[in-house]
């Protein structure tokens, strides 16, 4: 009775996951047999499903006729930037809001909340007024200031949580051997929250990688992620849904690998923080 | 620090007061300075240009007009169309993901050989950018070549192509089935982290006691994970009310206004009439109605934080 038979757990459990698993996966998976169709086919027969109907067709134009490559650098510039951006100005602060209880540090964590759950409607208009008053618009600049507005936030939300799971004796016992604050957390705390750090890294690099409304209102033409990109693949006359596909795939590829790769520790610690969706 | 860390054995606070005194202060600066000039400026910004007719294309025409924007609103039939379009864009989506969650979150917590594989691969929507969600559904609800059509006419559900994002009675529960599919996947590993917090001895006792398992389900794993639940509802409300990607990329708020929401609303109306003053209005009106969602899941957070 405590084991039940493996039919059972086939049939209970087996075949609803793979049900669910489909769900998930199948809009996707059909996108790929889409991209692999060549167009001519694909207006004739549609989408093929055999491998013998497949070429890379698609991605070759994709490549060769359009910018995407280009583009593909662009959304790289971005999302690096923001990630060091991020980075950068968090670390400190999820330390300074770990260790120090100081006057005014409940005010600072709610601002940081706070600044996650603004919609982002209300900051791309200003930005936009703001950007093209300081001459910033369609630069990488401006988009990497603009996702940093979701980044920072998270970032610092993150961070103290991973930095806050550090014992604090850590750093007390190497300032008692002489380093200064700073030193104790260069070269204690750091080295310890590297992999919070880097998960934390790859979920802003993700996001950024992703976002497409700023990306639509304050890039445009010199700056054009792949997410705007993948837009001005629909065809004139009609829509070219096989190159579209193939710029889609293509497009989700860097994010997905990453996220599959760091998924575990990553949703450990997003389920912990809950700071965003 | 040491006010709170009482087991600290050197108070090196005493050593040099006023510089440790600053010195939490000094480390959060770049990220404060950072957030203040590209969040709260711009949005003390938006609160100004919602008082003024800023229309961008009008060199020089930025006028204030006081409460104008937000009297206007009142009396514009499309604000409160979007408005209601966003209640059921919140009210439908967000339970739909929940119970689709669960469903997932309480099939992967079973035991079965490829349990790992299964759950990485069921967070695939998740990490997939927004717009290429949005042309893949717009690609499978195609009236002519989709093969959302072809599957219902092959199994006889219907009869005839359905149209779906372009019937203005069907496109939003299309545009909110697409949401729910992006969704699910986050609240089945929130749920599916809630599962695991469960003492398996609980189910064990229960067992025990002759408790079935659907009466397991109610008085063991519904509270358990209610917690879970209630979180990742708040932060899923106020991020499905804020998302508009998905539909502006599916159907650009149309055909007509059959797929408004307010930040999209918004949004249109700056984007393509350069209305900025008549948006942010709008923008600001919607957050401060999605204000007191937000009030209720800060409160819970922080009280967690300080426990």
């Amino acid at each position: 009775m405590n084991k039940p038979s493996t039919l059972r757990r086939i049939l209970t459990t087996d075949i609803p996951v793979i049900f669910i698993i489909m769900l998930a996966m199948g809009p996707f998976v059909w996108m790929i047999l889409t991209s692999l169709t060549p167009t001519a086919q694909l207006s004739a027969s549609g989408v093929s499903l055999s491998p013998a109907g497949w070429s890379m067709d698609n991605y070759i134009r994709l490549l060769e006729q359009t910018s995407f490559l280009g583009n593909m650098l662009d959304s790289l510039i971005i999302a690096a930037g923001t990630v060091v951006l991020g980075l950068a100005v968090s670390v400190t602060a999820a330390y300074a809001l770990s260790r120090f209880r100081f006057p005014g540090r409940k005010l600072v964590m709610l601002q940081f909340l706070l600044v996650n759950m603004f919609p982002i409607v209300l900051l791309i208009l200003p930005l936009f007024i703001l950007m093209r008053k300081i001459g910033l618009l369609d630069t990488h600049l401006a988009l990497i200031l603009a996702n940093s507005t979701v980044a920072i936030p998270f970032a610092v939300w993150m961070l103290r949580s991973y930095i806050g799971a550090i014992p604090r004796s850590l750093d007390e016992a190497a300032m008692i051997d002489g380093c200064s604050r700073l030193q104790a957390l260069r070269r204690v705390v750091l080295p310890l929250a590297m992999p919070g750090i880097i998960s934390t890294g790859i979920y802003i690099f993700i996001t950024a990688w992703n976002e497409y409304l700023y990306a639509l209102t304050l890039g445009g033409r010199n700056v054009r992620p792949v997410t705007v990109a993948i837009q001005t693949l629909i065809g004139e006359y009609q829509i070219e849904w096989g190159l579209l596909a193939a710029g889609g795939v293509v497009g989700a590829l860097p994010a997905t690998l990453l996220f599959l790769l760091v998924q575990r520790r990553l949703i450990g610690g997003l389920t912990q923080g809950a700071v965003k969706g | 620090m040491s006010t709170l860390a009482p087991s600290a054995p050197h108070d090196l606070t005493q050593v040099r007061p006023l510089r440790s005194r600053l010195m939490p202060y000094a480390l959060l600066a770049p990220a404060v300075l950072v957030t203040l000039f590209i969040v709260f400026f711009p949005m003390v910004q938006a609160v100004v240009t919602s008082f003024y007719d800023l229309v961008l294309w009008k060199p020089n025409a930025s006028r204030f007009v006081g409460f104008g924007n937000y009297i206007k609103l009142l009396h514009d039939p499309v604000f409160w169309t979007s408005l209601g379009h966003t209640a059921i864009w919140i009210g439908l989506t967000v339970p739909l993901q929940m119970g689709l969650g669960l469903v997932a979150a309480l099939l992967l917590n079973r035991e079965f050989p490829w349990r790992g594989l299964a759950r990485a691969l069921v967070i695939i929507p998740w990490a997939l950018p927004s717009v290429v969600i949005a042309l893949m559904w717009r690609w499978i609800y195609d009236p002519t070549t989709g093969v959302l059509n072809d599957i219902l006419l092959y199994l006889s559900i219907i009869h005839s192509t359905v149209p779906w994002l372009a019937d203005p009675h069907l496109a939003l529960y299309a545009v909110i089935a697409t949401l729910t599919w992006q969704g699910f996947p986050f609240f089945a590993v929130m749920i599916l982290a809630g599962l695991q917090g469960i003492p398996q001895s609980q189910y064990e006792a229960a067992s025990i006691d002759g408790a079935s398992t659907w009466r397991q389900f109610v008085h063991i794993t519904l509270p358990g994970i209610a917690p879970v639940l209630a979180t990742a509802g708040l932060l899923r409300i106020i991020w499905v009310a804020n998302s508009m990607d998905v539909i502006f990329v599916m159907t650009g708020g149309g055909p007509g206004y059959a797929t408004h929401t307010l930040p999209l609303y918004a949004f249109i109306k700056a984007r393509q009439n350069l209305d900025f003053g008549y948006g942010t209005a709008i923008a600001v009106t919607f957050t401060i109605l999605l204000g007191a969602i937000v009030a209720v899941y800060i409160v819970r957070t922080m009280r967690e934080v300080e426990r």
